[in-house]
């Protein structure tokens, strides 16, 4: 999802027989569901998987400001307008409570943004993708923010304290962002053909490129099975994938929109929809920075990282001096 | 990179007249923008009516290896809770 790469120890999930005794305490805390504090101990796999995870996760919703960012100025009201600024203003936030709680593992704010600047560090695929009109500003908050809610809700139960808490903070804002964007599908729905027509377009571009967030089918997803142990994951990438398509498609029909996949058909049997395999070709592209916004979207991480460099050193210098003064009164 | 802004642990006193409670921390350079950061980043809805922030390398926590000297001697003081002591009905409300 918002951590489509993260990689675990690789080797398969231990046994508690075959833990030593603190492996082995630990375990039995995370089995109880007792939640695990930046300082009580815990296996090297664990916190760098949850470091991993945490800081790509952050990343993805620093990164997820330019699509939408791109499109303030241009909101077809003022009203329109001020939600954007607020909803990606909500991103911004939910950036800082996420680094913050990598940051109790032990890796550093310059240290997580060197490794995205770098490109050593990835962010979801999704924010690869173009906003080329104002229907994909509905089309994001309703499906992408709409994907991002159905992995986020059981993250609010990750083993790991502040993980844990920084997604109860992230989910209680999150519903905001998809029922914004659901409105403007809602109105563009009800709109004029040509307004209809570009609500079908985003949802034809956007549709994809969602069902691609939960990340690779479970079949080829090895670091699942630790992360599950571990309570760092709750549900398979394919179970969340299998929820939002069910979820979503009566919402497409209540639009009038009809969802760009041939295959997709209610499966009584399974109680749930059939839906046409992925193009996992084009996933692994973007992950490995081939998308369409790539490029864009590192420079101009990197060109706001730089431009602020003054900025940022200027006000640390300031605090110096104040603080210099202040102790050379008393 | 290496003139990273000092961390603040922020805390909130929310509407309801309750104790300040720690919310998260945050990047800044002094107090002052601490506060005004912990504004933008923690109180968008409305959260709160008061904001504190303190150094996060200013806290001292306790261990949590200290955990069972610290906190198990109250377990076996259960005499310190009221319904250890059994009042009888007649007594009425107390």
């Amino acid at each position: 999802m918002y951590a489509q790469e993260v990689k675990s120890t690789g080797k398969g999930v231990k046994s508690l027989d075959e833990m030593e005794p603190l492996e082995r305490a630990f375990q039995e805390k995370v089995n109880a569901d007792i939640k695990i504090e930046p300082k009580d101990w815990m296996p090297d796999g664990y916190r760098k998987t949850l470091i991993r995870q945490i800081s790509q996760h952050a990343h993805s919703e620093i990164v997820g400001q330019l699509p939408e960012g791109a499109w303030i100025t241009r909101a077809p009201t003022l009203e329109r307008k001020a939600i954007l600024i607020a909803k990606v203003q909500d991103e911004a936030g939910h950036g800082l409570y996420l680094y913050c709680a990598a940051e109790t593992l032990g890796v550093s704010r310059d240290q997580m943004t060197e490794q995205l600047l770098s490109g050593k560090a990835k962010y979801s695929s999704i924010f690869n993708y173009p906003t080329l009109t104002w229907a994909d500003i509905g089309a994001i908050g309703w499906l992408v923010d709409g994907a991002a809610i159905m992995n986020q809700v059981p993250l609010q139960r990750c083993s790991f304290g502040p993980y844990s808490r920084a997604m109860i903070r992230v989910c209680k804002e999150e519903s905001f962002h998809q029922r914004q964007g659901y409105d403007i599908m809602m109105k563009l729905c009800a709109g004029t053909p040509a307004q209809k027509e570009i609500a079908q377009d985003a949802l034809d571009r956007w549709w994809q490129p969602s069902l691609m967030m939960f990340g690779p089918s479970d079949a080829e997803s090895v670091h699942s099975a630790q992360s599950m142990a571990w309570k760092i994951k709750q549900d398979t990438n394919d179970e969340l994938r299998q929820k939002f398509v069910d979820q979503t498609v009566p919402q497409a029909n209540y639009l009038g929109l009809s969802v760009p996949d041939p295959d997709l058909k209610w499966n009584n049997e399974k109680g749930g929809y059939d839906f046409g395999e992925i193009d996992w070709e084009e996933f692994f592209e973007v992950v490995s920075g081939n998308g369409p916004c790539n490029a864009d979207r590192m420079a101009a991480r990197r060109k706001a990282w730089s431009d602020g460099a003054w900025f940022r050193d200027g006000l640390m210098a300031h605090a110096h001096k104040k603080q210099a003064r202040n102790v050379a009164a008393e | 990179m290496s003139n990273e802004w000092p961390l603040w642990e922020v805390f909130i006193r929310g509407q309801h007249g309750m104790a300040h409670r720690h919310v998260g921390s945050l990047h800044a350079p002094d107090a002052e923008l601490a506060i005004n950061h912990a504004r933008d980043v923690y109180t968008r809805r409305n959260e709160g009516v008061s904001i504190w922030v303190a150094k996060a390398g200013d806290i001292t926590a306790s261990a949590p290896s200290a955990k069972g000297p610290l906190f198990e001697p109250s377990n076996s003081k259960v005499y310190r809770h009221p319904t250890f002591f059994d009042i009888p009905d007649d007594v009425g409300r107390m």
